[in-house]
């Protein structure tokens, strides 16, 4: 098990839009890299021949009536948590500097 | 009824196990329903029974939280399915309990408010997630609870505070509403104090929804099974591994007799991935909440970066991307920060074949080895958890915590419907625990497991 260096904690905290202190940087890399090697003993089971399983219903296209459902929530109850909001609409930064 | 139920929440605060109350909508529901029965309309089987709600449900008349910072403030436009089908027959929400943040963990210590204490022994956790909800009924603050199981959720929490758990076959259960934990094992399932009660609130809120896709049609009753023999299989190996409460073993193994005795069979049984199935449940769990987490970013709703500087992450910064950052690292406590980076870790490219697809084929095989056994036993026994209730801080590393979970995971990996019922309790401390024994069945088979678990309590 090759322990996840600094750089590679940084990255994820990228890709997962965190901010990481110094000390949560080292406590991480550290539980990270504990928790992978564990689960590393996957490696050992024999899956050859079958297909991963992501669903566990047997179900497929589930489809239904293409009628609007009527959840009685009302605009104003959908922008009600937000915490900026001008017109109706959802108020956000700018995308560019 | 409901005002009792109220006053009992008062008078046991101490506990932590409920985040708020929804006095003034529970109250009216009751003035509803009492005119309705005066009037001699139609009120349904669950008429004025009060209830509580794990956190993690969207209900009326109060927040919706999920024991998180990221939504402390959360007022739902719409409530669950589960909620609404319980609501319909007359049942009434009068709180909504303690969880682990976003029902990661396995002792409602990552709670982001308070940690719910055992009833049984203050000290002790109550286990988790859905920890709240079981202590709230233990105290008998209500004679039930929704819960939800993702992992082992609703079944632990049974165990460590004496009380019936059920999990119910994946798909049986509309998840509608339920904020979301691990989508592919998440299931709804209550709390109760007998099991004759689990299998009527099972009746109540079961059945497909179109709101829902992975729920399928099930509109039948499921016929009460004839008192009958049935074959138990036993997962001895699991069972003698080590870190497994030797108490724990003798109770298992007693109640186990008792039911030899009653005429049933027991069978010992192997099913080799049981074991590994552990790092196969883990690496799917943080897969699938990183990527239900990703939704909150801020704008919507949730925790939004906070204004001014005030905050250690920097408050409200320039741009978009800066927001969404701060939002996030000041909304998401410890545990939840630790699944969302595994989880991104397992899902990017490069290594998402080696754990992602990896754990999920081998999911595959260990469902495979389970209906194997079906062939030839009607159920599975294992003990709930491997120990009595421990007590608060004591598993720190987060490996520890996740190793809990090893008898309970199977049933979420293989969409399988468990039971945990009490099978008495060990003494530790001079404090009595109580301890539960886990049933599993084939899908769609609770009928089996409401006909054993009775025997057993």
């Amino acid at each position: 098990m090759s322990r996840l260096s600094r750089d590679a904690v940084l990255k994820l905290a990228k890709l997962s839009r965190l901010k990481l202190t110094e000390e949560e940087i080292e406590k991480f890399r550290h539980e990270l890299s504990e928790i992978l090697a564990y689960v590393e003993m996957l490696d050992k089971v024999d899956t050859k021949g079958l297909e991963p399983t992501y669903q566990v219903t047997g179900l497929k296209n589930v489809m239904r009536a293409d009628k609007e459902i009527d959840y009685q929530a009302k605009p104003k109850d959908l922008l009600k948590n937000a915490p900026a909001v001008e017109k109706n609409q959802f108020k956000v930064k700018r995308v560019l500097q | 009824m409901v005002e009792k139920s109220l006053d009992l929440i008062d008078e046991k605060l101490d506990f932590d196990a409920i985040i708020s109350t929804t006095r003034e909508r529970a109250l009216k529901r009751a003035a509803e329903i009492d005119n309705k029965a005066k009037n001699g309309e139609k009120i349904g089987k669950l008429a004025g029974v009060p209830f509580i709600a794990k956190d993690n449900f969207l209900t009326f008349g109060g927040r919706t939280t999920a024991a998180s910072n990221m939504l402390k403030e959360f007022e739902t436009p719409y409530q669950a399915t589960a909620i609404n089908k319980l609501e319909a027959e007359g049942a009434i929400c009068v709180a909504k309990a303690n969880l682990d943040a976003w029902a990661h963990g396995s002792s409602t210590e990552n709670s982001d408010f308070f940690v719910t204490k055992n009833p049984h022994d203050k000290t002790r956790v109550p286990g988790g997630s859905s920890g709240g909800s079981a202590a709230a009924v233990a105290l008998q603050m209500a004679p039930f609870a929704l819960g939800t199981d993702t992992g082992g959720s609703v079944r632990n929490p049974a165990s460590y505070c004496g009380v019936v758990g059920l999990k119910p076959t994946y798909g049986a259960v509309s998840r509608s509403g339920v904020i979301a934990a691990a989508s592919s094992f998440d299931q709804v399932g209550p709390i109760t104090k007998t099991v004759e009660d689990a299998r009527i609130l099972f009746d109540a809120i079961r059945g497909n929804d179109s709101l829902d896709a992975t729920t399928f049609f099930d509109t039948q009753n499921i016929p009460r099974i004839a008192k009958e023999p049935l074959r138990i299989g036993v997962l001895r190996s699991l069972v003698m591994k080590d870190g497994i409460d030797a108490d724990m073993r003798t109770s298992f193994d007693a109640t186990l007799e008792k039911l030899k005795d009653a005429g049933h069979t027991l069978v010992d049984i192997d099913i080799p991935l049981a074991s590994p199935a552990l790092a196969a449940y883990y690496i799917i769990n943080f897969a699938e909440v990183s990527a239900n987490l990703a939704r909150y970013d801020g704008m919507r709703y949730g925790h939004a970066a906070s204004a001014g500087g005030g905050s250690a992450s920097g408050g409200r910064g320039n741009t978009l991307l800066d927001d969404y950052i701060n939002a996030r690292t000041e909304g998401f406590g410890a545990e939840t920060r630790r699944r969302i980076l595994l989880g991104t870790f397992v899902l990017s490219s490069g290594y998402i074949d080696a754990y992602y697809r990896k754990a999920d084929a081998a999911r595959a095989a260990l469902r495979r080895e389970f209906e194997k056994s079906f062939e030839s036993v009607d159920v599975i026994a294992t003990p709930t958890m491997p120990t009595p209730a421990f007590t608060i801080g004591e598993k720190s590393n987060p490996l520890a915590m996740y190793l809990e979970d090893i008898f309970t995971i199977t049933a979420n990996l293989t969409g399988m419907p468990a039971l945990s019922v009490p099978m008495g309790s060990v003494l530790r401390g001079g404090k009595k625990l109580p301890i539960g024994i886990h049933f599993t069945a084939p899908h769609q088979a609770e009928n089996v497991l409401f006909a054993l678990g009775a025997e057993v309590y």
